[in-house]
C-alpha cells in the first residue's frame, strides 16, 4: 500500500567543527537517543533523526506541532551546529504490504530485505536522492518534492510490475 | 497436426497441445518444448540460412551456444531478429519466422553465393571494395549488408517496458545443474542467503538431459525434488530463465530475467525483462560445458548436430531430428547418445569413432579409427561418407548425425575481470586459470570435472568454502552416488583431408581453409585471425567454434593450442536487449521531471512550458486573442517594464552555506571577495573553474555573519552544489563550513517592475519597511507574509527593474503565487515565463548559461576585475594567462541591426563589414539575441574580438549554414538603463 505523508516537518543539523560532541549531546536531548550513525535512524518520542552525512542528520517530527522544527532545533543548538528547514523539500511516501521488499527491489540498490526497523539509508531511485527508511510496518521514502510525481508514478510502476 | 519425430516420455506436458507458426505454417508442441524440439519433432530440420553464403541450415545445439538456428520471434513492433530457436521456449500462438532468405527457407536466390565462394573467402571485402573509396560507405556496403546479415529489426518503439533491479546475496550460483543444485543445497540448508539463477526455463542442467541415476532417482527427479526443497527454503531465491551475462568489480553481476518472454506479450504493466544488478558476497559458477562440433567437409547442413544435443532433444524434449542417427566422436561421450538413441527406439546407423582403441558395442555399429568425411542432402542431411581405418570408404544412410569433439568448460564468466583460461590436456580443453574475479569459484563442468558425481562433490565442496569465507559453518550435506566414469577422449579437430569447405563457424560461415588463408597473409595472433576471418564474432561468440580455430592454427603455427591462446572474453555472455539494460529510461520516464511549485497554478493559467534541466518551467502564458508567443512574450515584458510582474525563480540553486569559515570560504570559491559582504546584504559572484574559465554566476546573500545563502544558475545547481562540497572536503577540510542544498525547500519568486515595491508592501506583515533607504538594491532580510509566514527578501534584479525575489517554504509556493497574483491586480500584474525573462535579461546585458557557455572568462564577460587579486580563490591563477588576456581577447559587447527591421540570429559570427568570410576573418559570435519590445528592433548580445574598444563599428552577423547576414553596429549590451537608475529607485 502507498501513502503520501504530508504531515511532517524536516531539518537538517550539521555539527560545527568542534563541536561535534555537544551536538551529538543536544540532539540526544531532542530525539532521546543518540544520533544515529550511518544507515540508521534513531528516536524515542515524535522528534526521529536519521542519518544524512557524516556529522549531518535529518530530523523529522509530524508538522502539526513541529511547524518551526528548524526554529525549535536551533534553539538548543546555536553556535554548535548549522540547521536548515527541510520541510518543503521532501515528499513523503510509505509504502507496506507482503511485496513492499519486491518493490522496493526494483527501484534502489539498497539491501532492504535485511534492512531492521530503525535502519535508514540515502539512495538513488530513477535518478532522484532519496531516503529509504525502514519502520515495522513498511518502509518511508523520502524523496525530492519537485519530483513527486515522477517518484509516485515509479512507485507505482514498480507496485504493478510485482503485483 | 501430427508429430512425427516425437517420442514417447521426456520432460514436456503431452496432456496439453499448443499451436505455433513458422515461416506461417501451423504446429504443434507441448508446454517443455523449445521451438527448436517442437520444430525437430514435426519434422523440420531447416531452421535458418547462414550468414554468407546463404546455405541451408539446421539447430546444432540445444542451449544458448547455438549458432544456426536463429529466427524473428513474434510480429509487428515486437518482431525480435537473432532468437536462437533452442532458447525460446514454445508458448499459445508463438510466430517464428526464419531470417536471410528470399523469397523462402527451402529457396533463396541469394544461395548463389554460395556458388561463388572461391571469390568470397576470408579478407574478400577488404581486398576488393578498396576502390574507389568513395564508393564503400554510400554503395558497397549497403549491398554487402543487405545480401549478409541475420535478422532485421522492426523498426517501431518497443512496445514492452523493462524493469531494473537490484539483489544482494551471500552466494550467488550461476547454473542449475548438479553441481550448482548440490552446491545450493548447501547453502541453502546452512542458512546463507543464496541466488540459484539459470538461464533455462526449467533448472537442472544436464540433469534434465541424461538418463543415468543418482541414487536411486533419475537425475530429472532428483534435480525435482531439490529445487522442491530449494523453493521452501526463505533465503533461497531462484531465478529460472536468468542469464548472468557479466561480471562486474566488487562482486557484482549483471543478469537479464526474461520473466514474461514465454508468452505472447506481457499482462499489461509487467515487464518484458528485468535487468538484476547481483550484489555478492561469494559467488560459484556452475556454467556447465559446451560440447564442441569436429569439422569435416559438408559438416554444415541440417540434421549435423552436437551428439549431446541430440541427447537432449531425446531425452529432455522427446523429438529427435530423424529417426535413423548416426554418430561421429573422438571421445566416449558419443556412446551415451548412441545408447540413449538405441533405448528410445531410434536407429543408430553407426558410430564412427576416430580413435583406433574405440569400444565395441552390440547394439550399433562402431567403426574404429574412422572419420566421416564429407555429407549429402541438399536441405537437410541424407547421408554421410565414411573414411574407415583402412582406408576405404563407405556411405551411411542417415537423417541426422550427432558429433562429439569433447566438451569446452564455460570460462567465459571467469574471465570477465580480465583473467585468461589455462589448459587442461586431459581434457583437451581450457578451464578456469588461478586468477578469477573476486569472490568467485567454480565447480562442475565448468572447473573441467566432467562426471556427474564430480560435478555434485565439487558444488558441494565450494559452498563450504565460499561459506567459510564469510563466517558460515555448512555441513556437508548427503549427496546420492552418480556416474563417475573418467574422460576418454582422443583430441581431434577436423578432418585433415578435405577438399571442400569443412565449416568452423557456422555462423559466420569460416571455414578451416578462410583460417589457413589467415595464416599464409600473415594474420596468425590470435586477435588478428578473429577480426581477419570474423571466427567467433557472431551472436554465439564462437562458442562452438573458437577452440577449433585456435587448434587449426596451432598445428599451422606448428605451436600448441594454449600457446596460440584465446580471444579476449567480455559481457554479455550472450545477446542482450537493449531495452532491458535501457529499463524505464526512455521517452517520458528518461529523467524525472521536476515541477515549480507554482505548475499546478501555472497550469490553470494555461502557460506554455518548456522543459530546463529536469524542470518544466513556464516559457510564456498566453492570453485569449494571442496566436504567436512573440505576442505574449512583448506583452509580459512591456507590463513588467510599465508595472509590476512575477516570475517563477524556484529553479535556481539555493546552496545553504553555514559556519564560522561560511565568509572565508566563499572567498576561495567566488573569484570576488565575500567576507566584506555586511549581514543584510547580497553581492553578486562569479565561481571560476580551476582553469580560469567561469563556471556559474549568482549571488551570495548573508543572513548572518556565518550564514549565506548561495543562489546558482537552474542548470549548474547540482554541479556548483558538487563543486562546493568537493573544494569542502578535499582542499579545505579544516574550515568550519556546512554545505546543504535547500533548492527543493524554498520557492522563490520574482517580483519586477515599478510597481514591485507598493504590491510587496501589500504582502508583507505590517513593520516592514521597504523604502529604497531601508532597504536598498542588494538588501537582502528575514520578513513574515500574509500573516506570520516566514520568508525570505531579496532585493535583486535579472529584469534591469525595480525588483525582488521573495521565497517561503516550499508548501506555501502555491499559496504565495495566488497571493502575489490577487493582491498585484489593481496594478495589473502579469505572470512572466523564461522568454520574458530572457528578453529582459539581454535588454539589460546580463549574462546567462549562453554567455557562462564554458569557454569564456570572467575577462570575456567584461568583468575581469572582480578576479580579485587580493586573496586567492579557485581558478584566480589560471585566470590570469597570457593568453586568456591579450588585447585580441573576445569581450561582450551589444549589437543592434542597421536595419531595424532585420533580425538577428544567436549562433551567428561576426565578420568585417567587407571581406571574406571564413573561419580565419572570424571577429566573434553571438550567444543572445531577441526582438527587444522596449525598443521596438532586434538586439543581441555577442564576444566581439577587442570589442569593448569597438563600439559604433559596423560588422556583419554571418550564418553561412544558414544564408544569413544582417549588417550590425556595436553597441553598449546595456541596451535599457545603461545608468541603472531603475534597480536602485
Amino acid at each position: 500500500m502507498l501513502t503520501e505523508i504530508t504531515d511532517v516537518a524536516v531539518a537538517s543539523v550539521a555539527a560545527r567543527r568542534g563541536e561535534e560532541n555537544a551536538t551529538v549531546v543536544a540532539l540526544e536531548g531532542l530525539i532521546g537517543a543518540p544520533p544515529p550513525g550511518p544507515g540508521f535512524a534513531a528516536g524515542t518520542g515524535s522528534v526521529r533523526a536519521f542519518w544524512a552525512a557524516p556529522q549531518q542528520w535529518m530530523l523529522a517530527a509530524p508538522s502539526e506541532s513541529y511547524e518551526l522544527l528548524a526554529d525549535v532545533i536551533l534553539a538548543g543548538l546555536v553556535g554548535i551546529a548549522s540547521v536548515t528547514e527541510q520541510t518543503g523539500a521532501w515528499v513523503q511516501f510509505d509504502l507496506s504490504g507482503d511485496v513492499v521488499c519486491d518493490v522496493l527491489e526494483r527501484l534502489c540498490a539498497l539491501p532492504v530485505r535485511n534492512m531492521a526497523p530503525g535502519m535508514a539509508n540515502r539512495t538513488r531511485i530513477e535518478h532522484l536522492g532519496c531516503f529509504v527508511i525502514c519502520k515495522t510496518d513498511g518502509f518511508s521514502i523520502l524523496g525530492p518534492r519537485s519530483s513527486a510525481a515522477s517518484l509516485h508514478h515509479m512507485l507505482v510502476s514498480a507496485m504493478t510490475s510485482v503485483s | 497436426m501430427t508429430q512425427p519425430n516425437r517420442l514417447p516420455g521426456g520432460e514436456i506436458d503431452t496432456s496439453k497441445t499448443l499451436t505455433f507458426q513458422f515461416d506461417g505454417k501451423i504446429f504443434t508442441g507441448h508446454p517443455g518444448d523449445t521451438l527448436a524440439s517442437a520444430l525437430l519433432a514435426n519434422g523440420v530440420r531447416l531452421m535458418g540460412r547462414s550468414f554468407k553464403y546463404h546455405r541451408p541450415r539446421g539447430p546444432l545445439s540445444a542451449g544458448s551456444e547455438e549458432p544456426n538456428a536463429l529466427v524473428e520471434l513474434r510480429t509487428d513492433a515486437r518482431r525480435e531478429p537473432n532468437v536462437s530457436a533452442t532458447m525460446v521456449e514454445l508458448f499459445e500462438g508463438l510466430e517464428a519466422r526464419s531470417q536471410n532468405r528470399w523469397p523462402s527457407l527451402s529457396v533463396d536466390v541469394l544461395a548463389v553465393n554460395d556458388m561463388l565462394s572461391p571469390f568470397l573467402s576470408a579478407g574478400f571485402y577488404y581486398k576488393t571494395f578498396m576502390w574507389p573509396a568513395a564508393f564503400w560507405e554510400k554503395f558497397y556496403e549497403p549491398a554487402i549488408r543487405k545480401a549478409a546479415g541475420l535478422g532485421s529489426l522492426s523498426l517501431k518503439p518497443d512496445p514492452d517496458s523493462y524493469d531494473k533491479g537490484f539483489l544482494h546475496c551471500d552466494l550467488l550460483i550461476i547454473g542449475s545443474g548438479p553441481a550448482g543444485l548440490a552446491a545450493a543445497l548447501t547453502a541453502g540448508r546452512a542458512g546463507a542467503d543464496v541466488i540459484l539463477a539459470d538461464e533455462d526455463f526449467r533448472m537442472g542442467g544436464r540433469l534434465n538431459a541424461e538418463t543415468m541415476a543418482l541414487g536411486d532417482q533419475s537425475g530429472s527427479d532428483w534435480a525435482v525434488s531439490a529445487i522442491l526443497e530449494l523453493e521452501s527454503l526463505p533465503n533461497v531465491r531462484l531465478l529460472a530463465r536468468t542469464t548472468v551475462f557479466g561480471v562486474f568489480d566488487h562482486g557484482v553481476y549483471g543478469a537479464v530475467e526474461r520473466a514474461n518472454d514465454h508468452m505472447v506479450a506481457p499482462e499489461a504493466g509487467k515487464p518484458r525483462q528485468i535487468l538484476w544488478r547481483i550484489y555478492s558476497r561469494q559467488s560459484l559458477l556452475c556454467a556447465g560445458a559446451t560440447e564442441r562440433p569436429v569439422a569435416f567437409e559438408n559438416n554444415d547442413r541440417p540434421g549435423i548436430m552436437l551428439a549431446g544435443a541430440i541427447r537432449s532433444y531425446a531425452n529432455r524434449w522427446a523429438a529427435v531430428p530423424d529417426r535413423r542417427i548416426a554418430i561421429f566422436t573422438n571421445n566416449s561421450d558419443g556412446y551415451r547418445t548412441a545408447d540413449d538413441l538405441i533405448a528410445k527406439g531410434v536407429d543408430v546407423a553407426a558410430v564412427v569413432d576416430v580413435r583406433e582403441d574405440a569400444p565395441d558395442c552390440s547394439l550399433y555399429e562402431v567403426y574404429a579409427g574412422a572419420q566421416i568425411i564429407n555429407s549429402r542432402g541438399r536441405l537437410g542431411l541424407e547421408s554421410v561418407r565414411v573414411r574407415l581405418l583402412d582406408g576405404s570408404e563407405k556411405t551411411l544412410e542417415c537423417g541426422a548425425l550427432g558429433v562429439s569433439g569433447g566438451w569446452n568448460p564455460n570460462v567465459h564468466l571467469t574471465c570477465h575481470r580480465n583473467a585468461r583460461p589455462q589448459w587442461n590436456d586431459d581434457i583437451a580443453a581450457f578451464v578456469p586459470g588461478s586468477s578469477l574475479p573476486d569472490g568467485m569459484r567454480v565447480a562442475g563442468a565448468t572447473a573441467g570435472v566432467l562426471s556427474t558425481s564430480g560435478a555434485l562433490n565439487s558444488g558441494a565442496t565450494a559452498a563450504v568454502s565460499a561459506l567459510e569465507n564469510l563466517g558460515y559453518t555448512a555441513p556437508r550435506i548427503e549427496l546420492p552416488a552418480a556416474e563417475d566414469a573418467p574422460v576418454s577422449l582422443q583430441p581431434f579437430w577436423f578432418v585433415g583431408e578435405s577438399r571442400g569447405r569443412a565449416w568452423v563457424d557456422l555462423q559466420n560461415d569460416v571455414t578451416t581453409k578462410d583460417i589457413e588463408l589467415s595464416h599464409q597473409e600473415g594474420f596468425r595472433s590470435v586477435e588478428h585471425l578473429k577480426r581477419y576471418t570474423t571466427l567467433g564474432m557472431g551472436t554465439d561468440q564462437g562458442k562452438t567454434s573458437n577452440l577449433a580455430g585456435l587448434a587449426i592454427m596451432a598445428q599451422l603455427t606448428g605451436t600448441t593450442i594454449p600457446e596460440v591462446g584465446t580471444t579476449t572474453f567480455r559481457p554479455p555472455y550472450t545477446p542482450t536487449s537493449i531495452g532491458a539494460l535501457a529499463g524505464r529510461a526512455r521517452g517520458k520516464e528518461f529523467v524525472p521531471t521536476r515541477l515549480t511549485p507554482s505548475h499546478q497554478w501555472a497550469v490553470e493559467k494555461g502557460a506554455v512550458f518548456i522543459e530546463a534541466g529536469n524542470w518544466m518551467r513556464a516559457q510564456w502564458f498566453p492570453q485569449s486573442g494571442e496566436t504567436h508567443w512573440r505576442q505574449s512574450v512583448d506583452r509580459e515584458v512591456l507590463a513588467v517594464r510599465k508595472s509590476v510582474g512575477v516570475c517563477d525563480v524556484t529553479t535556481l540553486g539555493k546552496i545553504d552555506v553555514q559556519g564560522t569559515a561560511a565568509a572565508a570560504f566563499l572567498d576561495r570559491i567566488y573569484c570576488n571577495t565575500m567576507t566584506t559582504l555586511a549581514v543584510g546584504r547580497t553581492r553578486y559572484g562569479l565561481i571560476l573553474r580551476e582553469d580560469g574559465m567561469v563556471m556559474d554566476d549568482g549571488t551570495a546573500a548573508r543572513l548572518a555573519a556565518d550564514h549565506f545563502v548561495v543562489t546558482t544558475t537552474t542548470a549548474n545547481a547540482v554541479g556548483v552544489y558538487g563543486h562546493m562540497e568537493f573544494v569542502h572536503q578535499c582542499l579545505f577540510p579544516d574550515m568550519d563550513v556546512q554545505l546543504i542544498s535547500t533548492t527543493e525547500a524554498w520557492a522563490q519568486y520574482a517580483v519586477a517592475g515599478p510597481n514591485s515595491r507598493v504590491l510587496l508592501q501589500k504582502i508583507l506583515d505590517p513593520g516592514f519597511d521597504l523604502s529604497n533607504d531601508a532597504f536598498p538594491f542588494m538588501e537582502c532580510a528575514h520578513v513574515t507574509v500574509c500573516g506570520g509566514l516566514r520568508a525570505r527578501l531579496f532585493r535583486i534584479s535579472f529584469s534591469g527593474e525595480l525588483a525582488y525575489e521573495i521565497a517561503v517554504p516550499t508548501p506555501y509556493g502555491d499559496g504565495l503565487i495566488r497571493e502575489i497574483m490577487a493582491q498585484g491586480a489593481e496594478f495589473d500584474i502579469v505572470p512572466y515565463g523564461t522568454e520574458a525573462l530572457g528578453v529582459m535579461r539581454i535588454e539589460k546585458g546580463h549574462a546567462a548559461g549562453n554567455e557562462l557557455n564554458g569557454t569564456t572568462t570572467a575577462g570575456n564577460l567584461g568583468l575581469g576585475r572582480m578576479v580579485s587579486t587580493a586573496k586567492d580563490s579557485i581558478g584566480s591563477v589560471l585566470a590570469q594567462r597570457e593568453g586568456l588576456n591579450g588585447p585580441d581577447v573576445c569581450r561582450k559587447v551589444g549589437i543592434k541591426p542597421v536595419n531595424p527591421l532585420e533580425p538577428v540570429t544567436a549562433g551567428a559570427h561576426l565578420m568585417r563589414a567587407d571581406g571574406p568570410i571564413d573561419a580565419a576573418h572570424d571577429e566573434g559570435y553571438v550567444t543572445s539575441a531577441c526582438h527587444s519590445p522596449s525598443l521596438g528592433h532586434a538586439i543581441a548580445i555577442a564576444f566581439l574580438k577587442n570589442g569593448d574598444n569597438r563600439m559604433g563599428e559596423i560588422l556583419r552577423v554571418v550564418s553561412p549554414l544558414t544564408g544569413h547576414e544582417t549588417r550590425v553596429e556595436i553597441v553598449s549590451d546595456h541596451f535599457v538603463d545603461p545608468e541603472g537608475g531603475r534597480v536602485r529607485a
